[in-house]
């Protein structure tokens, strides 16, 4: 057996060489291994199995710039127990990591076309190193789109990168929150209204959607009714992970593995049975 | 399977005594040999010295959601079908540490376990089960990754194979096209007639290790009786799935409103599961210690049947026991063939046998097809 297998279960140690407080919930960890070599390098869209000593292991996306061959950097919201203990790390702590692991945004093919972003809450962490890549080739892309949408203004990720975002030439960055209260000035609305302001050109358009699957379905439907065809939308899939590699089993969405087929899709894959109830 | 016919060599007639020198020849050698023997009421695979452990002059009685030990009016030693258990054990425990981890100071410190692999011969390996461990090697060796665990203890296998003379009433492998005549992914292939056996060595070993015992040239009479006791277990089958187009019929059937007539009568206990001899799916479990400084890492079976199974932050996506029990039977005869080109299900029968509820996946398969 090459040593390559034996490390698909094996954990890598890695320490949190920052932490940075995004929301009241949300932080970004950057870590990198305690010895050796450099991380593996992953593509957009890609995710690690990361270990958190006796509480448990949890996929999480790799939000950081795939250039950035130091670090790996993981945003993660704390919703429960697991990703609770992932963001209390503090730096000189030490987690662990496997992967990467899953396939990616097809940022190759997109080229010379406009790329459409469309993320909901924390489904923007997966989308941030296509960003990253875009602008980092910016000659290779025509147009670069980001919808955004949270809950609310407090939950905005990366708020000044946003900003930043849309100061770049030949980019729109649209944002929105569901409850604005009162000093919030901008859209008030979920993400598909955004889509008013926008003049696509559906035949030049690759979108890349990530956020709760109910979203997802709302803003393919909208983008199936502009004339983007099924092959240029992708999204990425969320599910129960135990393993990353195809042997646990928990990740099965009908033919798939979310894992090794996924998470990223296109809708052209995931089509027949997006709709169907608790498959 | 389709695989091309694995026979090496000629036939021979291996007496009792022979096997029983085979066996102390493989544990000479430094294998664990694995076979049946009986505990608990139930034909079980376990740890045999000899001959003297088999279960001799014993079969099974089996129904849907019935099991039960009987006496035979002879004494062979392989004269049942299928208990419980299934090879799987052995080859993909139903336990297995993974790690263990200590912190010191902020430091932390993994502890992989150093323990190698056992080395398993199996003795007794019935057609539909060289089939689940073929579909099993499918899964964990021939996909995107090779599953570490599963390879050490695949690497070196021995398998001695037996072919069914009977058939329980729950079997159907025939229908699934695995046997009962055992085709390829043995060492040895044993038929039982009377006193002994027709033995055929299927890989350079198993010529080894018939080589190495007593025997004497089987003549055309006798391997013709051979053939014979396993084409009366294929025709004493009485269950049977039709498999054309089956795949894409089923998923034609995602929506047919007999998913909720499975649904109210199973009880998501999840044993179809725990005795099928393909299902691989597993959960980890991480424990640590009252100080807080050494935790452990396990891998344990886990079953789709499980509402905990499919959970996602904001709740599980399969919280029906319809949307479980369409999981289970869409994966084991449909998503499979997408999946790794095969069935799923070999056609064993242990999960008509051991649902307490006696539900029949022969059964539903037809009426989903035909509903949907
Ligand atoms: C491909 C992928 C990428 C992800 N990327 C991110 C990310 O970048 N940032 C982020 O904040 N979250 C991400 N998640 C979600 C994150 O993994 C879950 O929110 C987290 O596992 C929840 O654990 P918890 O204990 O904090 O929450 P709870 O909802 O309380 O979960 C309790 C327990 O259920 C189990 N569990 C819950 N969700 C999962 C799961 N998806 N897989 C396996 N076990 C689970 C765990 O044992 C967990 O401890 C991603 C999920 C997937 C599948
Ligand atoms: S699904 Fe049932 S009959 Fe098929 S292999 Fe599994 S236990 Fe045997
Ligand atoms: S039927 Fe269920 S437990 Fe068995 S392999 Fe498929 S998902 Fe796993
Ligand atoms: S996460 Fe284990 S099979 Fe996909």
């Amino acid at each position: 057996m090459s040593a390559a297998a034996e490390k698909i279960l094996a954990t890598t140690l890695a320490r949190v060489v920052a932490v940075e407080r995004e929301t009241h919930d949300t932080f970004t960890l950057s870590v990198t291994p305690v010895e050796g070599e450099p991380p593996e390098p992953f593509q957009p869209g890609q995710f690690s199995m990361v270990y958190v000593f006796g509480v448990g292991e949890l996929p999480i996306s790799i939000s950081g710039d795939p250039a950035d061959t130091e670090r790996l950097v993981y945003t993660v919201r704390s919703v429960g127990q697991a990703t609770h203990a992932l963001v209390s790390r503090k730096p000189g702590d030490v987690i662990g990591v496997r992967g990467p692991f899953g396939t990616a945004w097809p940022v190759k093919e997109a080229r010379g076309k406009d790329v459409l972003i469309v993320a909901g809450g924390i489904g923007l962490a997966p989308l941030r190193p296509v960003i990253y890549h875009v602008l980092r080739n910016r000659d290779d892309y025509v147009r670069l789109i980001v919808l955004y949408g949270a809950r609310s203004p407090r939950d905005l990720l990366y708020r000044k990168q946003l900003a930043e975002w849309g100061r770049a030439p030949d980019t729109q960055v649209l944002v929105t929150v569901d409850y604005g209260g009162l000093s919030w000035r901008g859209h008030v609305g979920v993400v598909t209204t955004l889509f008013r302001q926008l003049r696509l050109h559906p035949a030049e358009t690759v979108a890349f959607i990530c956020g709760p699957e109910i979203m997802m379905r709302y803003v393919i439907r909208m983008l199936e009714a502009r004339g983007v065809a099924p092959q240029d939308i992708y999204l990425s899939m969320e599910r129960n992970m135990k393993c990353g590699a195809g042997f646990c089993g928990h990740c099965q969405l009908g033919p798939y593995f979310v894992c090794k087929d996924g998470p990223v899709f296109s809708y052209r894959q995931m089509q027949p049975w997006l709709d169907l109830h608790e498959l | 399977m389709s695989e091309p016919d694995a026979k090496r060599g000629t036939a021979v007639w291996v007496s009792r005594a022979g096997l029983n020198q085979l066996i102390a020849n493989l544990k000479a050698q430094g294998y664990q040999v694995v076979g049946p023997r009986i505990a608990d009421g139930a034909i079980v695979y376990d740890a045999i010295e000899g001959i003297s452990d088999l279960p001799s002059g014993w079969t099974e009685q089996q129904e849907a959601g019935t099991y039960r030990l009987r006496r035979r009016d002879d004494d062979a030693l392989f004269g049942y079908n299928l208990g419980p258990q299934s090879w799987k054990k052995f080859l993909h425990p139903p336990l297995l540490r993974f790690f263990a981890a200590e912190r010191n100071n902020g430091e932390l410190r993994i502890l992989p376990s150093t323990e190698p692999a056992p080395r398993y011969a199996l003795l007794g390996v019935r057609a539909c089960e060289l089939a689940a461990i073929q579909v099993l090697d499918r899964v964990f060796l021939k996909d995107a990754f090779v599953e570490p665990n599963y390879a050490s203890r695949r690497r070196d296998l021995v398998v001695i194979a037996v072919q069914c003379t009977r058939a329980a009433p729950t079997c159907f492998c025939r229908s699934m096209g695995t046997g009962p005549a055992v085709r390829s992914g043995f060492d040895v292939a044993l038929t039982e007639l009377g006193e002994g056996f027709v033995a055929q060595a299927g890989t350079e070993r198993g010529e080894q290790l018939l080589g190495s015992v007593e025997r004497a040239p089987a003549d055309e009479e006798l391997i013709r009786q051979a053939q014979e006791a396993v084409e009366q277990a294929a025709a004493q089958m009485v269950r049977r799935i039709e498999t054309q187009d089956l795949a894409r019929r089923l998923q034609e059937a995602l929506e047919s409103p007999h998913w909720d007539d499975v649904a109210r009568r199973c009880l998501a206990c999840g044993n179809c599961t725990m005795v099928c001899p393909t299902c691989f799916c597993t959960t980890v479990e991480d424990t640590s210690n009252v100080r807080g400084n050494r935790a452990e890492r396990w891998r344990k079976w886990d079953s789709c049947f499980t509402e905990s199974f499919s959970y996602i932050h904001g709740g599980s996506v399969r919280t029906s026991v319809r949307s479980r029990y369409r999981q289970w039977l869409t994966h084991k005869l449909s998503w499979w063939v997408d999946q790794f080109d095969m069935f799923g299900c070999v056609g064993c029968g242990r999960c008509i046998t051991w649902c307490p509820a006696g539900i029949d996946l022969t059964q539903e398969v037809s009426k989903l097809v035909a509903s949907g």
